[in-house]
């Protein structure tokens, strides 16, 4: 990992431990104030504690232009990603997405291209619906490596991850607090219920709360979605298409609405907040992977209200393009965060309870 | 609001300084209906003076209250002022704050304050002083924006130079903004705007050229410019300009601004040095919070105005980290060379220490634990424990004033006077007036409480003279 950026981190983190004013807002600080001295791996922790909702920032009185130039927001922010991009596996693909927007694209278009491909060269197996574009084994032969191969990576990355902040055996305890924190968002309403301060200076809003819920339950409703196909596919004997009133297409519907209308938020939300609270290199690269996200969810929208008319092959060949570049790129991008925000608040339940 | 053309002429209420009191003071008026004006000489990014670096505040309270548990009452809350003011203190008015305090807490939430649980390595305090999380400077954050919700006008930069004050009525305030001379009328009007801590010159003058090494924790902006331009028209005052709150801080900390970070707590598990490398005061006289402030005169007495810390290695643990990492050395000697102390006499002192401690075993961290040294002077009376166990550490010790106490008289309405009688639309809430209650010393958190109740009086008072 970056030295520098650790070594920012580490000054303020020094500050904050002898001030401790900002105890009450996140999980950072309890934790950060349990310690004196710190090591790489307590900062890479509380680096990925941290969801950046700028609260510490707008009640500092050390930030510029005091000398003591409190910017903890963003020195953790910075070392989180650079933190996501040194534990990923394979490195030489793990620094290239988080900040860089263009290759987010890059990858969007060679997905849509492959897909485009695929259509063309395999075709129907004589499938109804999207199999008439494209047969169900050809999908799955795509999509079950792009499932498996980023899960993997993600076990490398997440493996280094704990042995770096000195993980220890997990209890199922562990997992329930982090889990119980996790589905309330708990932190990102702020220790007093309030919210972000990430819309008008230090005013608390819920707005990217609320955000972040419909994309994070709108992704989780579409793989719902995925996995009930599956399930009524090789369960069942039920292959698509399935009329709407069914499991796979109420909870694809409903889940393509939150993910699209989510990310359409959270785009907005950023270009109202201040880049320089947060790591301004990866400005770019995360604003590409919202846009790619909405675009999965949009686009499987509009290939359902289009799916019997005859662009549906071009259709089906953008949505599962976007899917496919979502897939691959999940170690390497802002995806990767939900995976190690879950993994640091089990080590923090971990610290909690010794 | 940044620009002073865009401001009215007039107002009902003109506040001057940009602090807790002053922010009362305004939502208060501004919730009469009145109109009110802020003007505030420091920057947005460093609005709201020393409130700014505040943590808590203390409060009465029966029952559970907040964040606060248990009881405060009026009566034990007051000894705990007399207490640490030697009596100084003006039962009246000070009755007053503390039966206010109680009303605060709600109104302060209502106002946007919220409030956490004690920190951690200040349980001692989980009973009488509330916590505002974040610190005061999301205290100050949330009140600008209650008091422009309520359609208060704040221009910042805004330097107060002058009151015209004629027959006991103050005519109009000079003040300088966006370097031009600016002049506004207010019906009533309220100086909110701190002690005088922030002009060198000034305390220099008080306190002789020793006040040259004094570090300020706070505010740039408390040059007290508005309480000398009333002084020198005669309002009457309280208080002697040598007395001002001051404790020891590290010596390393920026001239201004340093704030909470810069305190140390390691003086009773340390012994203390002057630049002679000799002891001069019992470090283990009492628990530190107690003590906190009497260093800082203490520093303030020695030569230079400067103190050295010197602990070993089994004390490291044993005290809240500060914002400096101490000095650090394998030997006694090199850690002397490395504070600009003369290492033989350094050596000398710490022997002699070493040789007037008797058994450790009753030694206790957060107690008066009687281990003593026998037959040195000064003796430490408490935590004394030989220094032998390297690496030593160091911190080097100045005087950081807090704020000063000479201010302006007030009565129980928060109202400021001249020896002819009461000024009729004129009245001090917080720092500039706390000298009207405390005469010298200081409690944890009051500072806050007088400020909020004195600013609320006077914000009400000043709306209704104005309406
Ligand atoms: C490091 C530190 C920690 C503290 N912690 C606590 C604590 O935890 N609890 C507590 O109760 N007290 C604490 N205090 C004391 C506390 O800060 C003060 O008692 C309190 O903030 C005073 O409030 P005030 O509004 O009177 O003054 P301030 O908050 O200092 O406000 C004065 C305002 O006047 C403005 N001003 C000055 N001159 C002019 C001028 N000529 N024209 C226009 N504006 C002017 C300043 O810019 C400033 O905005 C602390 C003090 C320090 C330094
Ligand atoms: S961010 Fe600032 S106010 Fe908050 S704990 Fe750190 S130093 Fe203190
Ligand atoms: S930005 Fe928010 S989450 Fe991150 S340390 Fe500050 S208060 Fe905690």
């Amino acid at each position: 990992m970056q030295i520098d950026l650790l070594q920012e981190a580490r000054r303020q983190a020094e500050i904050c431990n002898a001030c401790r004013y900002c105890e009450g807002y996140c999980s950072v600080f309890p934790s950060m104030h349990a310690g004196r001295a710190f090591s790489d791996g307590d900062l890479t922790q509380l680096a990925n504690l941290c969801h950046n909702c700028r609260g510490c920032y707008y009640a500092c009185q050390y930030t510029a232009p005091h000398e003591f130039d409190l910017n903890l927001p963003k020195a953790l922010a910075e070392v989180r990603r650079d933190s996501w991009e040194s534990f990923a596996w394979p490195q030489p693909l793990a620094r290239r997405f988080h900040t860089h927007g263009g290759a987010i694209a890059l990858a969007l278009v060679i997905g849509f291209a492959l897909l485009l491909w695929a259509i063309r060269s395999i075709g129907s197996a004589g499938g109804d619906g999207f199999y008439a574009a494209l047969s169900h084994n050809a999908m799955v032969a795509i999509f079950l490596p792009a499932f498996l191969l980023p899960l993997i990576s993600l076990v490398v990355g997440l493996r280094r991850y704990w042995a770096t902040v000195d993980g220890q055996t997990v209890r199922l305890g562990d997992i329930m607090a982090a889990l119980s924190m996790a589905a309330k968002m708990k932190d990102l309403a702020a220790g007093h219920g309030e919210g972000c301060n990430f819309e008008d200076e230090d005013r608390f809003t819920h707005g990217r709360r609320h955000v972040h819920q419909a994309i994070m339950y709108g992704f989780l409703l579409c793989f719902a979605a995925t996995s009930a196909g599956t399930v009524m596919h090789y369960g069942f004997d039920m292959p698509a298409p399935y009329p709407l009133w069914s499991l796979p297409k109420l909870l694809g519907i409903s889940g393509g609405l939150l993910l699209t209308v989510g990310c359409a938020g959270m785009v907005a939300l950023k270009l109202k907040s201040d880049p320089d609270l947060g790591d301004v290199h990866a400005w770019g690269g995360e604003i590409g992977f919202i846009l790619l996200l909405g675009f999965v969810g949009l686009s499987g929208l509009v290939l359902y209200l289009l799916g019997s008319t005859a662009l549906m092959p071009l259709m089906l060949a953008l949505h599962l393009g976007a899917v496919l570049a979502f897939f691959l790129l999940t170690p390497f991008t802002k995806m990767a965060h939900g995976f190690y925000r879950l993994t640091a608040l089990i080590r923090d339940a971990q610290r909690k309870r010794s | 609001m940044n620009d002073a053309t865009s401001l009215a002429t007039s107002y009902d209420v003109a506040i001057i300084g940009g602090g807790n009191a002053a922010l009362c003071a305004a939502m208060t008026a501004a919730e009469t209906g009145a109109s009110v004006l802020i003007l505030e000489t420091a920057p947005k990014p460093y609005r709201g003076g020393n409130s700014r670096h505040t943590r808590n505040f203390r409060c009465m309270h029966s029952g559970p209250l907040g964040p606060l548990v248990e009881d405060y009452s009026e009566d034990e809350y007051l000894a705990d002022l007399m207490k640490v003011t030697g009596g100084k203190t003006d039962e009246h008015l000070a009755r007053l704050a503390i039966r206010s305090s109680e009303e605060c807490l709600p109104w302060m939430q209502d106002h946007g304050v919220h409030f956490q649980p004690s920190l951690s390595g200040t349980l001692s305090l989980a009973r009488t002083n509330a916590f505002f999380m974040g610190g005061g400077k999301s205290l100050v954050n949330a009140y600008y924006r209650t008091a422009q919700k309520l359609g208060v006008d704040v221009l910042y930069e805004a330097h107060v130079t002058h009151l015209e004050l004629n027959d006991n009525h103050i005519d109009w305030i000079d003040y300088t903004h966006d370097r031009a001379d600016h002049r506004v009328t207010a019906k009533s009007v309220i100086v909110a705007s701190g002690g005088f801590q922030a002009d060198t010159d000034w305390l220099t003058r008080a306190w002789g050229p020793a006040a040259q090494n004094f570090l300020i924790r706070g505010t740039p902006y408390n040059r007290g410019v508005v309480l000398a331009d009333l002084l020198d028209q005669d309002v009457d005052s309280v208080g002697d300009p040598t007395q001002c709150h001051a404790v020891a801080i590290d010596g390393r900390a920026p001239k201004f601004d340093g704030g909470i970070v810069t305190r140390l707590d390691c003086v009773p598990f340390s012994i203390v040095v002057n630049k002679n490398a000799e002891r001069f005061y019992d470090e283990g006289e009492d628990v530190w919070p107690k003590r906190y402030a009497i260093w800082g005169r203490l520093v303030a007495g020695q030569p230079d105005q400067v103190g050295y810390v010197i602990i070993d290695a089994k004390s490291l643990d044993l005290f809240m980290p500060s914002v400096f990492p101490p000095l650090k050395s394998d030997t006694l000697e090199g850690l002397a060379a490395e504070m600009g102390l003369p290492a033989d006499k350094l050596r000398t002192t710490v022997d002699t220490f070493n040789a007037a401690c008797g058994d450790t075993s009753k030694f206790h961290p957060t107690e008066l634990d009687g281990v003593t040294t026998t037959g040195l002077t000064p003796a430490k009376t408490n935590w004394a424990r030989p220094i032998t166990e390297p690496p030593f550490y160091g911190y080097s010790l100045r005087t950081g004033v807090t704020f000063t106490y000479l201010g302006l008289k007030v009565d129980e309405n928060a109202q400021c006077s001249t020896p002819s009688g009461p000024i009729k639309n004129l009245w001090a809430a917080g720092e500039t007036m706390a000298g009207s209650i405390l005469g010298q010393g200081y409690l944890a958190g009051f500072g806050m409480t007088i400020g909020t109740v004195f600013g609320r009086i006077a914000g009400r008072e000043a709306a209704a003279y104005a309406n």
